[in-house]
């Protein structure tokens, strides 16, 4: 008998097994995504996308997808519990799927990647990962899309406006498990869709990476609103990248707030496809303790007569750290873009430390462009405010970094969403009130 | 039952001395006025008894119905039922007017007890009725946006939800219209009571002509140099401050 325990492998050296009945094209894709992984170098702190990262953090050896779903699931969907009036909702732990609930209107496809590969496989193909990664994380993108067994596939046909909220809960479990969560929204002419992606963690121990990639193509007069909530425990990492494409007339709305994870990157890329399109990029982050957040962001105008708006915010404690860089770059011929870029930082403590890098590059004539960044504190005339009227000065100090926050939720318009967002808001001020992150 | 100051020498915090022995009794009951000149030390005198940090106390005292003020923090002033109306209010974005107005409450209860919501809104309603202001700025963020008497009104409001035992009011009647005016002051008149004391700051005897005080005071140069009725106010509405430089060269 042996009592050397069995190590699973780790992501970073098995290549990926394929499900024997997804398409030949699925497995090409997934085999030429390995190969890229692995040819690939692996950022340095000297590439600009990666401009005072934590290099470190990208060690990703020791995470396995192999890690075993723990036998009573029961608890976790009980724990799943979001929008009350949700049309869908999708409960992954460690990308498999346990849970399954559906008010959708038939004509919306709404399936796990797993089942759509099978049953709409040139639907998926069309739009799976056709964009090239921009910022800094080709290689994940590509150890994504070479491990990645399951997530979510959106389809919302013309005219098709969805009502309520169509939910998808990522449970990382076990000690070094890596998850995978894909999320593939399209909305047809003049759909209407809102998805969240909750990630998150089925204890507060266990080091989990989550390596996520959601891909938004909003098309011709739709509506596509996408919200990603990271809420994964203080010991594991997250890397997320986002790619919204936005056509004629369309509106793509994302948000991501980030309260959980010890590292947390997000890349998000925008592309104004057609004239009339609007994008707004909006982040929440509330790091703590020694919590890094890494943020890529990058608006795209290649169509005439569009429209993008960045708004980020920053709360930090303890020691966090934040870093923010975006450019707005608008391509040759695109007139008439009106291009917004704001990123601030709240300081609750001197040893926090922010790092903003806006950019802007124009190469059209006839745009309004603003691109700023923010550092401030609490100002003392506004405690004293507060004070004054019998708020103690934690309590006063909270309330307004709650408010920093509220700013930007607001945007979200819609008071459920809003209340749901400011619930993760008030868990994360809780926590760090008793000295935690 | 009073708020008595005693004495009372506050200074910057390079040193620069504002009030330099104030000395003053407003008990239950009574609505007192302070007057005088730009840079008198009134509104700092209003500061220092709610205790804002950028003044220092050298020597005197602040007692709240015999208890002892100025050991205190400034949110504890408040619960002990001091109450400040800003001059300028702070502007607190993201924070609803609504939510400002409950923590403020909500302080004041004991652990654990949570302030009933309905019962809230239903005061807070009555409140703004009384003081003609839209609903709409329950949800708006505190102060953010609000014209100069929007913010005023918004100052009484507050003061009416926390019934304090004592209320100053510091320069209020300043940027309010007359229509305005007339509404702060019905909310402060409806606040008059014999359980509770007013202290008005005021440059102006506009507003003494909607808020009939029961006593006046001139301060000039950090010091209470006059005191007497109602008819002083009207005194140096007509006289101006002229008399405090013959004073002072007599």
């Amino acid at each position: 008998m042996s009592n050397v325990l069995e190590q699973p492998l780790s992501i970073l050296e098995s290549s990926p097994e394929t499900a024997a009945d997804f398409p030949a094209w699925f497995r090409d894709r997934q085999a030429a995504a390995w190969s890229r992984f692995q040819d690939t170098p692996a950022p340095t702190r000297r590439d600009e996308t990666w401009r005072f990262s934590s290099i470190k953090q990208l060690d990703f050896s020791g995470y396995s997808t192999a890690i075993e779903v723990p036998e009573d699931t029961g608890s976790l969907i009980e724990r799943s519990q979001g929008l009350e009036s949700r049309s869908a909702r999708f409960i992954f732990v460690n990308d498999t799927l346990i849970e399954i609930e559906s008010k959708l209107p038939e004509a919306v496809i709404c399936l796990p990647l797993a089942e759509a590969l099978l049953t709409h496989g040139d639907l998926v193909k069309e739009h799976f990962m056709q964009q090239e990664t921009r910022l800094g994380s080709a290689k994940w993108a590509a150890l994504h899309e070479a491990q990645l067994t399951n997530g979510l596939f959106v389809h919302v046909p013309d005219n098709v406006e969805v009502e309520g909220t169509i939910e998808v809960y990522h449970w990382i479990a076990g000690e070094k498990s890596a998850v995978f969560p894909h999320t593939l929204i399209v909305t047809g002419a003049n759909a209407k869709v809102r998805v969240i992606d909750y990630f998150k963690s089925e204890n507060e121990e266990d080091a989990g990476l989550c390596l996520a990639f959601n891909d938004l193509y909003a098309g011709p007069g739709s509506k596509l609103d996408y919200l990603a909530i990271q809420a994964v425990n203080e010991n594991s990492k997250v890397l997320s990248i986002n790619e919204t494409g936005v056509a004629r007339d369309a509106t793509a709305k994302s948000f991501v707030l980030n309260v959980g994870a010890s590292w947390a990157r997000n890349e998000s890329l925008s592309r104004l496809d057609g004239e009339g399109s609007r994008s707004d990029m909006l982040s929440v982050s509330i790091p703590a303790r020694t919590q890094e957040y890494d943020q890529r962001t990058f608006q795209h105008h290649v169509s005439p007569g569009a429209y993008s708006d960045l708004l980020y915010k920053n709360t930090l404690y303890d020691k966090a750290r934040t870093i923010f860089s975006g450019l707005i770059f608008v391509d040759e011929g695109a007139h008439r873009t009106d291009a917004y870029q704001t990123c601030r930082n709240l300081f609750m403590s001197s040893d926090a430390e922010a790092n903003s890098m806006p950019g802007l590059e124009i190469n059209a004539d006839d745009v309004k462009c603003s691109h700023g960044s923010t550092s401030s504190q609490i100002a003392d005339e506004e405690i004293f405010y507060l004070q004054a009227r019998g708020i103690d000065p934690v309590r006063a100090r909270q309330l307004i970094a709650r408010g920093f926050s509220v700013e930007v939720i607001e945007r979200l318009e819609d008071e459920k969403v809003e209340a749901l967002v400011l619930g993760f808001v008030d868990e994360k001020f809780a926590r760090i009130a008793t000295g935690g992150a | 039952m009073s708020l008595v100051i005693t004495d009372l020498h506050a200074q910057l915090e390079d040193g620069t001395e504002i009030l330099k022995g104030v000395s003053l009794e407003i008990p239950a009951g009574e609505v007192h006025a302070i007057m005088g000149p730009n840079g008198s030390g009134k509104s700092t005198l209003s500061k220092v008894i709610a205790g804002h940090e950028g003044y220092e106390v050298t020597s005197g005292t602040v007692t709240l119905d015999g208890e002892d003020i100025l050991e205190m923090g400034i949110d504890e002033r408040s619960r002990a039922g001091v109450f400040l109306a800003f001059q300028y209010p702070a502007e607190v974005p993201g924070v609803s007017n609504a939510n400002f107005i409950r923590a403020a409450l909500q302080a004041r209860l004991p652990e654990g007890q949570e302030l009933d919501a309905v019962a809230y809104y239903k005061e807070l309603y009555a409140k703004m009725d009384l003081l003609e202001m839209d609903r709409k700025f329950t949800g708006r963020a505190v102060n953010e946006g609000f014209s100069g008497g929007e913010k005023k009104r918004n100052e009484i409001l507050q003061m009416m939800m926390l019934d304090p035992s004592y209320c100053i009011l510091d320069e209020t009647d300043s940027g309010l219209d007359i229509d305005a005016l007339k509404i702060v002051a019905k909310g402060v008149n409806a606040m008059r009571s014999e359980s509770r004391g007013m202290l008005l700051i005021t440059h102006y005897q506009r507003l003494l002509d909607y808020i009939k005080p029961d006593h006046v005071h001139v301060m000039a140069e950090g010091r209470i140099v006059k005191s007497g009725g109602a008819d002083l106010a009207l005194e140096l509405e007509a006289n101006g401050y002229d008399f405090l430089k013959e004073a002072a060269t007599a």
